[in-house]
């Protein structure tokens, strides 16, 4: 055995590809612990096909997880992979355009036989007609030595087959140096009370650590050193599980009981599925029989003095979006969550998108206007979560939480809180009379708070207080029926005055990079990452830039315009057609200039310090 | 001829003939079965979501002196009516739904407080404006959704649902067949005047074929929903009819969809004087009511017409016979079992029918868990089982680290 050489670098990017039944989900998830523990700043991005199990080989049934770790600050899944490892053809056709010039290909392959080209529509084989020239290719035989590794156990092939991306588990841990541990333990819990398939990962993940030992093909073995993160007790996390945990959060800190309504929809129904686990944080979960029943459901307990939370993806909102002007006009306090995805219409269910900002701000009849939140990274999604919980409340509003497919199953590493610090959360519910009638002490719903405009919430079962709401206009003070010309007007603004009072709940804006710079990038929801690290790359090599990130996009902060004036050119970078870019034009007249990406995937740092470059350059 | 005769057009098809649902069932299968772990059906009482607060169960406080006046609660009926004018056209068969609900109310011994009323659209739901209690006008045909929420999360409430026939057939039709599986406990009336009102004078999903309307110059063509047959394909767990000129009838039926446990599902015929005049006058109006209405009950024979008539099972079809002609008695007549889905079934069908009564009463009672109870059950189970949930070791879940 030759010793190997070992470099250490600062980042890498590493992408697992296969098929749907290949485990590659599963195999990006135990690496990215294994990087966890190695003390790495991380973040991942799963990227799934639309269908379940898609015909095997073909191009469509390809499912990805991509990570990106380093001893640096890492912001995005990386721009360009290290190394792909391709279980089939159809996984390096699809993926290889990702790849680095120079970077490493790993490939089974076993995998790469007539049958398997022609599934992947490939003439000709890839291994071998010089398309791969530019990539340093590393073929492994996984297939044969899995089975190899389990000839002598009960399994059968197919179960001998599926095992095989362990081996490929095993062999990226050895050649990145993570710790083979947590991998471990995790197939000892999961496998516990099945030892025989227990066993056979554990030996492959173990035989492929060592095949890169052994392998003559791998020179070089690399190193990533710990990163330098804030102190504290860590854990990875995804988006969508911190947006459920910020959902509990809010739960715990005001208690409140929470009722989410919810209609399963991609990528929004794993928070259906992580928060039906916390019944005993006080979180009530209904399946609806649709979009427009789970969000009544939230607006009935919300009335009955609960907080209603509905969560779906944009062609949800479109139908929930009678039922969110009910819950304007009535002023409960409501948090509508859109995991937005590709759209119009059924869209790219799977791929990632922030095209629904219109629907949020504009998407209702009649002049309904809401506070809208959006998360930026998948941690910053348990703060917005209990941010919008906490201002639905405090203004006795609905408000949209604007999340993406990226962000709720992307993960990365988490600064667990200490619900100490976490912002008040006081809720008081009317229990007096406020109004008083023919000397008569009577209740009236649409008395309002000085500050805040927010009108009591009374809720059922208080004696003295009944009264009623509902979905036509309100006279203003009594909130009983009024068709009076006047009153609309006044009760329109009203409205839209309290929901502008939010900016006195906002944190001041905070500037990245460089504030002597002229050109200011304006970004709001996930594409925080790629334009911090997009900046910063401008900023090495020598282009001035700032950016300034939106975490509330309705109202928009009331230091905007300040910041705004600092600069003289402006670029408004999203994953859409040229939303937020709209808004700003209309809101400041600046020469706001857009830039777009429309594929379903997010931006890369490349992507956006190219841009400053040809902007500044 | 005016604008809204058809109902008066002979030509009008009544209906169809009962038909048996394929591969009936014994009642002894119907039997719901209780998912693992979960309460008996027998616990019936409200549970309180965990951090709920108990509810404020004090009565309001009477002046001294004040009558005590005629309910179990102390209440009286005008305490049950807002300061708000009801605004129906005059003569509108919802007035006598609303005093008949006014009335009844402090019969219940429910206090005022405890009771909420949600509506969707449409003529009869501005019905919550008028009663003094809590209340919700919610948006076209999602007042199922709203008063599921309401009662899933605040089981201690008395929940009234109001709506109409195009509310909870038409634009809510999804929304009503799932709360009649889901069983929630709350009452729902459905006021049934055969159109729509409040947009003047379309015809509606229980509107007969042929009928002449705005949107139908030439005669609607859509075949009818009958609405008791709906809901028991839907598994409708109480169902029941009656009329708006009948207010005792209505006030007896509604206080038995109030005593169910579950989904009290209530039509009411609701007459309608602007757009669908007399649409069941036949039923309701003295001259005719008699012979083409009967009014049945559970454990007691079919007989109407003032006795002289009674209806008899005939293999799977009800048969009218003559009490008075000799060769019949009362012995022959059907006696109803409001517990069998057979039978409810086939009376159901009995709809419009030419030769055969309408029939009024509750057609089908079945004890079930409601969703209310078995949703808090289970919270309250997952509490048992694993404790009161710590925010601190939700967020320090699974696989963490320190860095120093
Ligand atoms: S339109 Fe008909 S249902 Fe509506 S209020 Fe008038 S009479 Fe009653």
């Amino acid at each position: 055995m030759r010793s190997k050489t070992v470099e250490t670098l600062p980042e890498a990017t590493v992408l697992f590809a296969g098929d749907s039944g290949d485990g590659m989900q599963l195999t990006g998830t135990q690496f990215t612990l294994a990087t966890a523990h190695a003390m790495n700043d991380l973040a991942t991005l799963p990227d799934f096909p639309a269908e379940i199990r898609a015909p095997v080989g073909t191009t469509y049934g390809v499912s990805g997880f991509q990570l990106h770790f380093g001893s640096v600050d890492i912001r995005t899944p990386g721009d360009e992979v290290d190394l792909l490892v391709a279980m089939n053809p159809a996984a390096l056709v699809v993926n290889l355009d990702r790849v680095k010039p120079g970077g490493t290909v790993l490939v089974n392959s076993n995998s790469f036989e007539k049958k398997d080209l022609n599934l992947a529509n490939l003439d000709s084989n890839p291994l071998e007609d010089g398309s791969l020239d530019k990539y340093r290719v590393i073929q492994v035989e996984l297939t044969r030595l899995t089975r190899e590794t389990l000839k002598d156990t009960d399994l059968n092939q197919k179960q001998i087959d599926r095992s095989k991306n362990m081996f490929a588990l095993g062999l990226a841990l050895w050649l990145y140096s993570r710790p083979i541990e947590p991998a471990q333990r995790w197939l000892e819990s999961k496998f516990g009370r099945k030892p025989e398939i227990r066993d056979a990962n554990l030996e492959l993940l173990k035989k492929g650590f060592h095949f890169g030992e052994t392998t003559e093909q791998f020179v070089t073995r690399y190193e990533v050193s710990p990163a330098t993160l804030p102190p504290g007790r860590y854990r990875a996390v995804q988006g969508v599980q911190a947006l459920a945990m910020g959902i509990v959060a809010a739960a715990n800190k005001s208690g409140l009981p929470i009722t989410y309504g919810s209609y399963p929809i991609t990528p929004a129904s794993d928070l259906l599925h992580a928060l039906s686990r916390y019944k005993n944080h006080g979180i009530m979960t209904i399946q609806a029989e649709d979009e427009i029943a789970a969000i009544g459901m939230a607006i009935g307990a919300s009335f009955g003095g609960a907080l209603g939370i509905t969560g779906t993806s944009g062609p949800g909102v479109a139908l929930k979006s009678e039922a969110m002007g009910l819950a304007h006009i009535t002023e409960l306090p409501l948090v509508i969550v859109n995991v937005q995805r590709g759209g119009p219409s059924t869209g790219l269910p799977t791929k990632t998108e922030q095209s629904d900002l219109m629907q949020a701000l504009f998407g209702r009849n009649g002049d309904a206007p809401m506070p809208v939140i959006a998360a930026s990274t998948p941690g910053d999604c348990f703060e917005v979560a209990y941010e919008a919980c906490r201002i639905a409340v405090k203004y006795m509003t609905p408000v949209v939480l604007l999340s993406d497919g990226y962000l709720a199953n992307g993960s990365e590493p988490w600064l667990i809180p200490d619900p100490d610090d976490l912002r008040d959360f006081d809720v008081s519910f009317a229990t007096e009379t406020n109004a008083e009638v023919d000397g008569q002490e009577v209740f009236h719903g649409y008395i309002r708070d000085e500050g805040t405009l927010a009108r009591p919430w009374a809720k059922p079962g208080t004696p003295g207080l009944e009264h009623r709401i509902g979905g036509l206009e309100k006279a203003d003070g009594t909130g009983n029926v009024s068709y009076d010309a006047a009153n609309h007007e006044k009760m329109t603004r009203l409205r839209a005055e309290k929901v502008e009072r939010v900016q006195q709940d906002m944190k001041p804006l905070e500037v990245f990079g460089d504030e002597s710079a002229d050109l200011l990038i304006i970004g709001w929801g996930s594409t925080r990452g790629a334009i911090e690290a997009g900046v910063t790359r401008a900023l090495n090599a020598g282009h001035k830039a700032a950016a300034v990130h939106l975490r509330w996009v309705h109202p928009l902060p009331p230091d905007l315009g300040e910041v705004l004036s600092r600069f003289d050119s402006f670029l408004v970078p999203e994953l859409n057609n040229g939303q937020l870019v709209r808004i700003l034009r209309d809101r400041f007249l600046l020469p706001f200039e857009a830039m777009n990406k429309i594929q379903g995937r997010p931006f890369g740092p490349s992507e956006i310090a190219k841009k400053i470059a040809e902007m500044v350059g | 001829m005016s604008d809204n005769d058809s109902q008066n057009d002979p030509n009008t098809p009544k209906g169809r003939k009962p038909t048996l649902p394929p591969g009936m069932g014994t009642p002894a299968a119907k039997k719901p079965t209780l998912p693992p772990g979960m309460g008996t059906p027998a616990a019936k009482k409200p549970t309180l979501p965990p951090g709920m607060d108990k509810p404020a169960a004090k009565k309001p406080s009477l002046p001294p002196g004040a009558p005590s006046g005629d309910g179990a609660s102390g209440l009286t009926r005008a305490d049950f009516a807002s300061d708000q004018d009801v605004r129906w056209c005059p003569g509108c068969g919802d007035y006598a739904i609303l005093a008949t609900v006014q009335r009844l109310m402090p019969e219940l011994g429910v206090p005022r407080e405890n009771v909420v009323f949600i509506s969707g659209i449409g003529c009869s739901s501005r019905f919550p404006y008028y009663m003094n209690t809590y209340g919700m006008h919610s948006i076209h045909g999602r007042a199922p959704t709203v008063a599921t929420g309401l009662k899933a999360s605040r089981p201690d409430l008395d929940v009234w649902m109001i709506t109409g026939d195009g509310d909870s057939l038409s634009i809510g039709g999804n929304h009503i067949i799932h709360i009649m599986r889901r069983n929630v406990d709350l009452q729902i009336i459905m006021f049934n005047n055969q159109i729509y009102g409040l947009t003047k004078g379309q015809y509606s999903p229980t509107s007969e074929v042929g009928k002449v309307t705005k949107s139908t110059p030439f005669g609607s063509i859509d075949h009818p929903f009958n609405p008791i047959a709906l809901v028991l394909g839907a598994d409708a767990a109480f169902a029941a009819r009656t009329m708006d000129r009948d207010p005792k009838h209505m006030k007896d039926i509604l206080k038995r969809a109030h005593d169910f446990k579950g989904t009290g599902f209530v039509e009411v015929y609701q007459n309608c004087n602007i757009f669908n005049d007399g649409a069941f006058f036949d039923f309701t109006e003295k001259a005719t009511k008699s012979d083409r209405a009967v009014f049945f009950e559970h454990g007691k024979p079919l007989v109407y017409a003032g006795g002289t008539k009674g209806l008899r099972l005939d293999g799977f079809n009800l048969k009218s016979i003559d009490l008075d002609e000799g060769s019949w008695g009362t012995d022959d007549c059907l006696v109803y079992d409001e517990t069998s889905l057979e039978l409810a079934t086939i009376l159901a069908r009995v709809y419009w029918h030419d030769e055969l009564p309408q029939p009024f009463g509750v057609f089908y009672r079945e004890e079930r868990p409601t969703y209310d109870a078995q949703v808090n059950e289970q919270v309250q189970s997952v509490i048992e089982a694993r404790g009161k949930g710590s925010l601190a070791d939700l967020l320090a879940e699974g696989d963490t680290w320190v860095v120093q």
